[in-house]
């Protein structure tokens, strides 16, 4: 015995054309109400929001005994803040990671790709995957798509060979450098790098100088904020530490809490719609069997 | 401030390649920029091809380093191929084969230069547009249009491998001086029968230019000893 069940929609349709309301789209087709608002809204001058970017300070720097990558957290859709604590820092191995600046879907989606290449590869080849592969896969996309794929990265690990520090930019031509910066912080960031870096430094002097340089900034640059990421790679070891500083914090925080009473907002309109449900029973058919 | 840190990388630069008597010496400046910031300011333009080829890259970053990977990659075959080490000749066409086939994508000038059995030490420029010409000395890059004069002058047949390599050094940083899209260090590679060296110049070893000289007392404070009580009547 067969049991259906259907809804049945009663639909509410005003053929008055002075108020012009539809609540359910007209049956089958597409509709085109949204395109039309969105026309009518630029004609009033209010734009779409802008692509969401990681405006972004991005380092890395090459120490003693590996790789140490920083990036700041805030993600921003123009004017707007609309992450306050995003993570940069992409993992593409367990010996790599990538830290990302440009728009936030273009980092993510590369990264994400070269990581998914190079585990094939690595299942392919029964070793660890190298910076320089991860190096060229990236900078191979960006070339093809000619600077469309708006993704600046700073790509560090490593591998059999040693500690590897290379910048990618989004055209693909790409840098091998001891430190560097990217974003729309990296003046900054550079500054303190170009004052500070030598050859050689310690695990806690060079986590020290990437918090100072993203800090740089995060307090200088209007597009980066929010709390400093870190990540130390070492021979066969890598550490991830998220939001190691958090010099942001939000101070007026009310103890009291925030309510919200019944109330509080003004309804003025109410309008019902009740969905009838019409039970139908069908006689026959066998049960399922196993 | 226009700062835009999208733009394209360009390789301002001067690059140079110059024939000696046995050999060739490559030499170029070091500065990558993006607008107006330095995104790189020890930059390497000088990339090898093989063994005894190597290649000086202006121009867009991004095209001149995509063309030299591919480039490098066909002479690996080739050499394979071959049996034995490829000319420079070879590296040169098929720089020019990409460059030219390409040209509406590619914006880079490029300078070939290495030593191979059978020509010695060759230079051939391929500039933008793919056209490829085989040179006694080549120079390209922005910072090239200040030195057209100077090599003029100082350029002369069968020069001696050090003489060679102090007129790269030379006339980079006569380039450096003068072009704000050259800067950093100086970097040479010499090609020879015997093999590759690589050199490298900081850039405050390099001879200083015109305005960057020390100022010095003016001769007219010696002359006004001797000159003539002053006309009175």
């Amino acid at each position: 015995m067969v049991v259906v069940k259907r809804f049945v929609l009663q639909v509410h349709r005003k053929s008055d054309m002075s108020k012009a309301v539809v609540d359910l789209p007209p049956k089958g087709g597409f509709s085109f109400d949204l395109c039309r608002r969105n026309e009518m809204l630029i004609s009033k001058g209010v734009h779409p929001p802008s692509f969401r970017k990681t405006g972004t300070t991005i380092v890395g720097l090459v120490f003693k005994d590996g790789v140490i990558l920083g990036a700041d957290t805030r993600a921003t859709e123009g004017p707007i803040v609309c992450d306050k604590n995003c993570e940069k820092i992409h993992y593409i191995a367990p010996n790599i990671y990538c830290c990302g600046a440009g728009t936030a879907a273009d980092t993510e989606a590369v990264t994400d790709m070269v990581s998914s290449q190079l585990q094939l590869h690595r299942y392919h080849t029964g070793r660890e995957s190298r910076v320089i592969t991860a190096l060229t896969l990236l900078k191979s996309h960006l070339f093809s798509y000619q600077g469309y794929v708006s993704a600046a990265l700073v790509l560090g690990g490593v591998d059999i060979t040693g500690p590897h520090l290379h910048t990618i930019y989004p055209h693909g031509s790409t840098d091998t450098l001891p430190f560097a910066t990217m974003g729309s912080g990296s003046l900054a960031a550079m500054a303190v790098f170009e004052s500070k870096f030598r050859e050689g430094l310690t695990r806690e002097e060079g986590i020290e100088l990437v918090c100072e340089a993203i800090c740089s900034g995060i307090f200088n640059d209007l597009g980066s904020g929010s709390n400093v990421d870190v990540c130390v790679i070492t021979k066969g070891h890598k550490e991830y530490l998220r939001n190691h500083q958090m010099p942001n914090p939000r101070t007026y925080v009310s103890s009291k809490g925030y309510t919200f009473p019944k109330g509080l907002t003004e309804v003025l309109t109410t309008k019902i719609t009740p969905l009838k449900e019409k039970v139908e029973v069908i006689e026959g058919n066998d049960a399922m069997e196993e | 401030m226009d700062l835009n840190l999208d733009a394209p990388h360009s390789m301002g630069t001067t690059i140079i390649g110059v024939t000696y008597d046995g050999g060739v010496v490559l030499g170029a400046d070091s500065r990558t920029s993006t607008g107006m910031y330095v995104a790189n300011r020890a930059s390497d333009k000088i990339t090898q091809l093989t063994d005894n080829v190597y290649l000086c890259r202006s121009g867009s970053a991004a095209d001149s380093q995509i063309v030299s990977d591919y480039v490098r990659y066909f002479l690996q075959q080739h050499t394979i191929q071959l049996g034995q080490p490829a000319t420079v000749k070879v590296a040169a066409n098929l720089i020019r084969l990409l460059s030219y086939n390409n040209k509406n994508m590619l914006q880079t000038g490029l300078i070939v230069g290495g030593w191979d059995k059978y020509e010695g030490g060759k230079i051939y420029g391929v500039p933008l547009g793919g056209t490829i010409l085989e040179q006694p000395f080549a120079i390209g890059g922005s910072g090239s249009s200040y030195l057209y004069g100077f090599f003029d002058q100082a350029w002369r047949e069968g020069m001696s491998k050090d003489e060679a390599e102090k007129l790269v050094v030379k006339a980079v940083s006569l380039a450096i001086a003068r072009d704000g899209a050259s800067g950093g260090v100086v970097r040479t590679v010499i090609i020879n029968s015997e093999g590759v060296t690589r050199n490298f110049y900081p850039g405050d070893t390099l001879p200083l230019w015109h305005e960057e000289l020390e100022p010095q007392n003016s001769l007219l404070d010696t002359l006004s000893l001797n000159s003539p009580e002053p006309m009175s009547t």
